[in-house]
């Protein structure tokens, strides 16, 4: 069966159709156990007595058990089900006491209050069109009272000044923070500047190192202040927020590869030793920390969004949704043979920003 | 007709005004100061319809006044601060560890202060709960077509609820400042850095300098318990409301028009209902509560922006443009001197945006479409506005996917599959998935839609195999219940927008023809294949016809096939029914 779609306007249709169905109206009501049955009745009256009356001795219940059950001293606080008592207990009653209210009116609610189905008619969203005339009339009585479509200079002026009082509201806010100026192209990484494992700050002796291993470092000013081998003014070890500042951005990988399987891009090639590369730690996609490294492959893998970059390839980005190589920090040896930065970074770390170039 | 007082009712007594007494005396001393008395008289026995989907919104609702009450106490020990200092309370795993105050007062309130976990877990579950009930209420609300005129601009507060909802989570998540959610943070910049010329500002007067600053965990608080729950308060006033002065949409059915409203009165019974419901949704936060856990910050750490937990994801519901980010490309334009990161620009600044603005365009969309400007205050069941249905479940598909693409790592690990493939499979299905969710929901509806005509042309069907004289098989079909009838015509004809001409009398093109083809074409494909309730003609033919078949079919009533014929030890030679071919 189909029938067929008809176009004709709204009006046309009510005229010409009537209801397929008449409208049967509204069901009779039908009363329900309780409506006639005085035993059921009292029966349902004492139901829902009883469920309030329950719900008084639940928060009883949480009150005892606030004093009762000991939660400091972690040495053994009780436990329910390897659970914090205190914390299921004071749940359970809460919980139960406030369940049994709500059971508790819905009941009386189906089975004792009137439940005579009414009806009442709706109105149109909209005004009459009497009070929208007498809306718009007073109205233009006010504007043409007040003269703010005869007077344009008052007028103007009274909008400029209420449009200027904008700006303080932004201006206000301009101390919310500094100007980015250069600060994201920089980091603490200076020539000469220990790469030293983080947790413990030990240095890192080249020699050490074996291949597939990678260790996570940061600079060394981080423990002690570092005074430049050459001379030169002492960077002092960091505190408070810029400490976490610093440390967010100067997180650093070092890793051994076999020096044959490396692929250094061009000027590049003295950035190692002995197939040691250090690389940012921040992942170049929205700034996670690195942390999965694959020895077999050299592949670094971000556990946010699972970026993965070939450090045996200038941390090219080989999957995933970052957009460009893990930055490269060139290193050297200092004199006793371990681990120093040459440079800062030589471009910024981390995500992508619209000054980075 | 005056609207406040009940014209109709299936009752039997008429309501009696309150006898005078003590409260009397209260209530004459609050109104003669308030006039109390003409908002009551009109809204006391306000109806309201009933079914079990209008408890959806109610569920969002009482959420966020849990929300509000287990909030406040968190504040009393909460610190939102920065600074540093070293713990020494009851956990005594991470004793003596340095960490912020935030982080500090967190754990305090975790494991010292009693009930203290208890309120940090209802808080963390009655979120789950606004959010997902915002979300299944919006679903109610557009399937079943009540955010049609006069209701669009509730549909549009009701976006905007969603919308602060999710940003008020993500600071509530973000405030602990354990390892996971300072993770969260550190995204968030650099989303924020993504969007081209302002971004790195943003991202600077937001940290109050560079990541992570000592600032953003005391504004985020500022934001989280007071800028976007004041906002939210002032919304959901709103929605209420409005919801007030249209009156709630009611299902088709006997005696419900789209004129009327039919229920049951605000006092006694939906105020006991609601009531009770809220106290239902507060005891099932204060269980889960009680008896699962929910975000141990504990076992996180405190933040440290060298180190990151495997397995990092957010709050389920910033899952979705999470997983668009992770199937992204890694696309980056450099050009003079610039870069922007479509990598991250698309999936997290647009596409939520470019999904809200859908969102809260649809009622638009669709009346724009369809040209249809009348009010209306009748549900619609699903089936019977298929392009709609389809048009959502599209856009649940896309969302679905997105969602799923957030947990490709937990995927990869669980069903052993490469992050790979699952990359490259979502990068396909995130478009064709929604396309082909459309075709097929659309043409589901359109069955459906079929069926209903064919129950009410021909009855539904009894389950009854009857056999005729001629020995072929029948099954039985009895005409349904008139009010079912009723309810299942009680629906609008489609009416495809039609323009009233294309040119003017002297033939030149009206103005905005172009316009008016495209909507005339649109609301085609828009009712294209629907079905149309019978009229009353085709339901009366129908219904003689089967009082015919009835007729022919009496004196077979109460005989029956006894089956013999198919268990294989009674020949059937020269038995109609086996070599019966229709
Ligand atoms: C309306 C929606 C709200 C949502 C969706 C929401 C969500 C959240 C979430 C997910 C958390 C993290 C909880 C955790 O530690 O696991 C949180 C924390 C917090 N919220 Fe809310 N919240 C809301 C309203 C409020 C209000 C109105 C207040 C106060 C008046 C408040 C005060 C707090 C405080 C002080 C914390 C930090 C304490 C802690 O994490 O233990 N919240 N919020
Ligand atoms: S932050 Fe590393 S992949 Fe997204």
């Amino acid at each position: 069966m189909s029938i067929d779609h008809e176009q004709r306007t709204g009006s046309e249709l009510v005229a010409a159709e009537p209801d397929p169905v008449p409208d049967p109206g509204m069901e009779e009501h039908l009363p329900r156990p309780t409506d006639v049955d005085p035993i059921a009745e009292r029966r349902a009256e004492r139901q829902v007595a009883t469920l309030f009356g329950l719900s008084v001795l639940f928060t009883l219940g949480f009150c005892v058990a606030y004093f009762a059950i000991k939660i400091k001293g972690r040495t053994d606080p009780p436990h329910i089900f390897g659970w914090g008592a205190s914390n299921v207990a004071l749940g359970g009653c809460l919980g139960i006491a406030l369940l049994l209210i709500g059971t508790g009116a819905i009941l009386w609610a189906r089975k004792l209050m009137g439940d005579h189905e009414i009806m009442e008619m709706r109105h149109p969203a909209r005004s009459s069109d009497e009070d929208r005339e007498e809306a718009l009339s007073a109205l233009s009585l006010g504007t043409e009272e007040s003269g703010i479509a005869r007077r344009p200079l008052i007028r103007n002026s009274m909008l400029a000044a209420m449009g200027a009082l904008g700006l303080p509201a932004i201006v206000a806010l301009r101390d919310l923070g500094p100007l980015p100026g250069k600060k994201l192209f920089h980091t603490v990484w200076t020539e000469d500047m220990p790469i030293v494992q983080d947790v413990t700050g030990t240095k890192i002796k080249a020699s050490d190192m074996q291949v597939g291993q990678l260790v996570n470092a940061e600079p060394g000013v981080f423990y002690d202040a570092f005074t430049p081998p050459g001379g030169g003014t002492t960077v002092e070890v960091p505190e408070g927020v810029t400490a976490q500042e610093d440390r967010a951005k100067a997180a650093i990988v070092v890793v051994r590869m076999d020096p044959d399987a490396i692929t250094p891009a061009k000027g590049r090639a003295d950035w190692g030793v002995n197939g040691i590369l250090v690389f940012s730690k921040i992942c170049t996609h929205v700034g996670c920390p690195i942390s999965l490294w694959e020895q077999q492959t050299h592949h670094l893998l971000c556990p946010c969004h699972q970026s993965t970059f070939d450090l045996a390839d200038n941390g090219k980005v080989i999957f995933g949704p970052a957009g460009h190589a893990l930055p490269q920090l060139p290193i050297k040896v200092d004199e006793d043979g371990y681990l120093v930065a040459q440079s800062d970074f030589t471009e910024p770390v981390g995500p992508s920003f619209w000054e980075r170039g | 007709m005056s609207t406040s007082t009940p014209v109709n009712t299936n009752g039997t007594k008429a309501s009696n005004a309150a006898k005078p007494s003590k409260a009397g005396a209260v209530a004459d001393w609050a109104d003669s100061r308030l006039g109390l008395a003409t908002a009551m008289k009109k809204n006391l026995r306000k109806v309201f319809p009933d079914h079990w989907s209008f408890m959806l919104g109610e569920i969002a609702l009482w959420s966020f006044v849990v929300l509000l009450l287990t909030g406040t106490f968190l504040t009393l020990w909460y610190r939102p601060s920065m600074g540093e200092t070293v713990y020494h309370g009851s956990f005594q795993q991470l004793n003596g560890l340095e960490m912020s105050e935030a982080y500090s007062s967190t754990l305090n309130i975790s494991f010292d202060v009693r009930a203290g976990l208890l309120m940090r877990q209802m808080h963390h579950w009655a979120a789950m709960l606004f959010i997902a009930g915002m979300m299944v209420h919006l679903l109610r609300v557009y399937f079943t077509g009540a955010f049609r005129k006069p209701r669009e601009l509730n549909w549009v507060i009701g976006c905007l609820l969603l919308l602060l909802g999710t940003l008020e989570g993500f600071t509530g998540y973000s405030l602990p400042d354990d390892l996971l959610s300072g993770t969260g943070i550190r995204a968030a910049d650099g989303f924020i850095k993504s969007m081209p010329v302002v971004g790195t500002y943003i991202s600077f007067f937001l940290f109050g300098g560079e990541f992570p600053g000592d600032s953003i965990i005391p504004r985020l608080y500022t934001v989280h318990v007071l800028l976007i729950p004041g906002v939210l308060l002032g919304l959901i006033a709103a929605h209420m409301l409005l919801l007030v002065y249209h009156k709630h949409t009611q299902w088709p059915g006997p005696g419900r028009t789209n004129e009327n409203v039919v229920g049951y009165p605000m006092l006694p019974v939906y105020a006991a209902k609601a009531g009770g419901f809220f106290f239902i949704v507060f005891g099932v936060t204060a269980l889960l509560g009680g008896f699962l856990s929910i975000n141990p910050i504990w076992r996180y750490g405190p933040y440290n922006p060298s180190e990151v937990t495997a397995g990092s994801q957010p709050d389920w519901y910033m899952g979705w443009p999470d997983g668009l980010l992770r199937i992204m490309p890694g696309w980056e334009s450099n050009f003079w001197g610039v870069t922007i990161g479509w990598n991250v620009l698309v999936p997290i600044i647009i596409m939520p945006g470019v999904m809200f603005t859908i969102l809260l365009m649809l009622p638009f969309i669709e009346s724009w479409i369809t040209g249809d400007k009348r009010d209306h205050h009748l549900l619609q069941r699903p089936r019977n506005a298929p392009t709609r249905t389809a048009l959502m479940v599209a856009l649940m598909t896309f969302y679905g996917i997105s969602w799923m693409a957030g947990g490709n790592d937990i995927i990869a690990i669980v069903f052993h599959l490469s992050i790979n493939s699952i990359t490259y499979f979502n990068r396909v299905a995130v478009f064709l998935g929604p396309i082909i969710a459309f075709i097929i929901t659309r043409r589901w509806c359109i069955s459906l839609q079929r069926h209903d005509n064919e129950t009410l042309l021909h009855g539904y069907e009894t389950g009854v195999i009857m056999r005729d004289a001629s020995g072929g098989y029948t099954e039985k079909h009895l005409p349904l219940p008139v009010a079912d009838q009723y309810t299942l015509t009680a629906r609008d004809r489609d009416e495809i927008y039609q323009i009233e001409s294309a040119t003017d009398e002297n033939g030149v093109q009206a103005p905005g023809t172009r316009k008016e083809r495209l909507r005339a074409s649109l609301s085609s494909w828009w009712y294209r294949n629907n079905q149309q309730k019978p009229t009353r003609a085709e339901l009366e033919a129908a219904h003689h016809h089967a009082a015919d078949e009835a007729a022919h079919d009496a004196p077979l009533v109460g005989q029956r096939a006894d089956g013999h014929q198919f268990d294989g030890r009674h020949g059937t030679e020269g038995d109609d029914l086996a070599h019966h071919k229709d």
